[in-house]
């Protein structure tokens, strides 16, 4: 098949299933409306598998480097002869694995979705939005224009927005919508900034041709000569697009959208909060990689803001105790490691191992972190609940959630085999050789993981004895989704990611010491036997070392206090000090303008209303007067 | 000028002004039309006085004198058609009742 029309019927297939979903039959058939988003996703999911396979191994490769090709490139708004916004389709090899994992994700979910939201009200509509999401990410990812690019951004955020809001009934879910949206939003002011500096800068929002003009070296001389504070354009332009991309991947400070967005439905969390799009920031940087190659600093500021949200997180997911949170802030954690993973990367000592590092872990972390939210989605179902303590021995009752849970967390804490040891190791290596501060972060935040996740996975499956004992797992509809996506974690380990993806389309073979494993793994297998030795049978030691940390301990089960922080700032710095000025200038002096404008008008014209009074005889004087002034006026 | 144009002229201008006197002061609408039509009258006296004593040879001022005196026949025609609907309406002919009109 021609590979245009693969990737547009790829991409604007899911459009239809909102479009037809939201529109037409969401609201009567709900139920068909859901087995017909299904098969759509069942139909893009074998195109991109189609489209991968003809990639990768048959056209892909020219001269044993993986070329990029433009398929679509229609002009779709253009301002003048130089400059136009296109609607282009750019396939490379990254686009081409991102399509892939959103697609296979997406499935799991839709598939899981029809057991797990049976009879939930504006069930037909929950597909549509799914297909909107889907839509809109597999736009993000195909885009080779910066703006569309954008305008596939937003609308990722939108869909998000609506799905976190799903159950609109709820205060927390609306109010945990609008801070998600309210938060990217803001990131993505910075991002618009950065694309509108990057476009003046090169002249263009064509992202190859972008990349191109600006790593020549003729434009960095020009470049260099413009600066703002002691930085140049194009470490502005840099930074700002990454403001965008912490906003979006929920880094810190920008995270605090993403433990609250866990109030929209669990498959939703898995697809959207877990395995897309979040990791799009990740995209981001990976997709304007050479730009920010050209400035070592963003990059180092990149590693470093990714290494500490990824420790940060980590801490607080130990003190969480609603499982989803606690998954939610291993999110934010794993992409701080991705983030570590292109901050890493260096071109002299290990070529583009960081590149690779980054996307390989988003790679593995997209199916085991879905695979852990599809698994807490089964226990919730199962046992209705979000908090674990309310949990316990649930291992017999729901047998194929419990072998889904514990593969996904151990592959999250990187014991091998399973994919996240692969893809983790990369990391690693990746900033032993550049930084062994952020090393050796990440190593301490390795440790944390295995904890808290092996916390979670004892409290729920092991440490009480059961309490409902006729709590069921649920038909092969939400047995599939998980079955399918252990056998991906088991398996995805195993590619040589390096093969397909790198910095430059060179393969590259991701190095894999044994010696140098031996840390790592370690530290993880002493996460999991402290997690056993605190949580494997009930017992009030956690209790009292959580009263033993006192203030410590509290802290962190607060986050640090940042919501607080930004609440602070938001009500009492900004709404006090500058709404509230505002508030004062637009009340005292715009409305007051307008005020005294109306009733000069109004008492003008009651001044000259008695002009009009009808009396015929009366207009007649006026009349007459008028003209003996004019006969005065002219011929006196 | 002639001596008696301007006699006559005297004799218009008084005419026309106590044309306008009415008008303005009388309540009656059959009085106010008559001092109307003593208005245009004064209008006519001074077009027919005009072209006898300063252009004989000429017709001009005395066309002008019976268009006046036509378009005045048809005003009149109308103006005590509209008197008569409004005193069907009031049941008398009070100018002063005409002032709901601006609405």
């Amino acid at each position: 098949m021609n590979e245009g029309l693969l990737v547009i019927l790829l991409l604007f297939l899911p459009l239809v299933t909102f479009v037809v979903n939201r529109l037409f039959i969401g609201k009567k058939w709900p139920v068909l409306s859901g087995y017909l988003a299904t098969l759509i996703l069942i139909i893009t999911t074998l195109l991109s598998v189609v489209l991968a396979w003809q990639y990768y191994f048959e056209y892909g490769k020219i001269n044993g480097t993986y070329a990029l090709f433009i398929p679509i490139d229609e002009p779709w708004l253009s301002f003048s002869n130089s400059l136009s916004i296109n609607f282009t389709i750019l396939v490379d090899a990254l686009s081409v694995m991102m399509v892939l994992v959103v697609n296979i994700v997406s499935l799991m979910v839709h598939i899981f979705s029809l057991a797990y939201m049976k009879g939930e009200d504006r069930y037909g509509y929950y597909y549509a939005y799914l297909g909107l999401f889907t839509f809109a990410m597999l736009g993000l990812v195909l885009s080779g224009n910066i703006f569309e690019l954008f305008i596939f951004w937003e609308l990722v955020g939108i869909s998000s927005y609506l799905l976190i809001g799903f159950y609109y009934t709820k205060p927390e879910a609306v109010a945990a919508a609008k801070k998600a949206f309210i938060v990217t939003r803001f990131a993505d002011f910075g991002f618009l900034i950065g694309i509108l500096l990057l476009g003046s800068l090169s002249n263009q929002f064509d992202i190859v041709q972008m990349v191109g003009s600006l790593t020549s070296q003729q434009t960095l001389t020009q470049g260099a000569g413009t600066s703002f504070i002691g930085l140049s354009a194009l470490t502005w332009a840099c930074l700002l697009l990454f403001m965008g991309a912490a906003g979006k991947s929920a880094m810190f400070p920008l995270h605090i959208w993403l433990p609250d967005a866990m109030e929209g439905p669990t498959p939703v969390s898995a697809l959207i909060h877990a395995a897309t799009m979040v990791v799009a920031g990740v995209f981001l940087i990976a997709r304007f990689f050479p730009i920010f190659q050209l400035d070592g600093t963003v990059l180092t500021i990149v590693g470093i803001v990714g290494a500490f949200t990824a420790f940060f997180a980590a801490i607080i997911a130990c003190t969480q105790t609603d499982i989803k949170r606690v998954l939610a802030f291993s999110t934010i954690s794993q992409i701080g490691y991705m983030m570590l993973a292109l901050g890493v990367d260096d071109n002299i000592l290990n070529p583009h191992l960081g590149y690779t590092a980054a996307l390989f872990h988003l790679f593995t972390h997209a199916f085991f972190k879905s695979l852990l939210f599809l698994c807490a989605g089964a226990i919730i179902h199962a046992v209705h609940t979000n908090n674990m303590l309310e949990m316990g021995g649930l291992r017999k009752l729901l047998p194929v959630t419990h072998i889904g849970f514990l593969v996904g967390c151990l592959a999250i804490a990187g014991v091998p085999p399973f994919s996240g040891f692969f893809s983790k190791e990369a990391i690693l290596f990746a900033a032993y050789q550049q930084h062994k501060w952020l090393y050796a972060v990440a190593l301490v935040t390795a440790f944390i993981t295995s904890f808290y996740m092996f916390r979670l996975y004892f409290s729920i499956f092991w440490n009480k004895p059961v309490k409902n004992e006729h709590t069921h797992e649920g038909n092969w509809l939400i047995k599939l989704p998980l079955l399918i996506l252990i056998a991906l974690v088991i398996v995805t380990g195993f590619i040589p990611f390096g093969n397909f993806i790198s910095a430059n389309g060179k393969p590259l073979l991701l190095p894999m010491h044994i010696g140098f494993s031996v840390i790592p793994v370690l530290l993880a297998l002493l996460g999991i036997v402290y997690a056993a030795i605190l949580y494997f049978k009930e017992s009030n030691v956690p209790a009292s070392l959580e009263n033993s940390f006192g203030l410590v301990y509290s802290t962190v089960k607060h986050k640090f206090y940042i919501d607080e922080l930004y609440q602070f700032i938001t009500h009492k710095i900004i709404f006090n000090g500058i709404g509230n000025a505002s508030a004062w200038i637009d009340k005292q002096v715009i409305d007051k303008l307008v005020n005294v404008s109306a009733g000069i008008t109004f008492s003008f014209s009651i001044a000259i209303k008695k002009l009009q009074s009808g009396k015929v005889q009366q207009y007649l004087l006026i009349f007459i007067v008028g003209i003996l002034c004019l006969f005065v006026l002219f011929l006196v | 000028m002639p001596e008696v144009l301007q006699k006559i002229l005297w004799l218009s201008t008084a005419l026309f002004f106590i044309g306008v006197y009415g008008m303005l002061t009388r309540r009656n609408m059959l009085a106010i039309l008559m001092s109307l039509e003593l208005m245009l009258n004064s209008v006519n006296i001074n077009f027919v006085a005009f072209n006898k004593y300063l252009h004989p040879e000429k017709l001009d001022g005395i066309f002008f004198f019976l268009f006046i005196v036509t378009i005045a026949a048809a005003e009149a025609a109308v103006a005590i058609a509209i008197i008569i609907h409004l005193y069907r309406y009031h049941k008398n002919i009070d100018v002063g009742e005409t002032e709901e009109l601006k609405y």
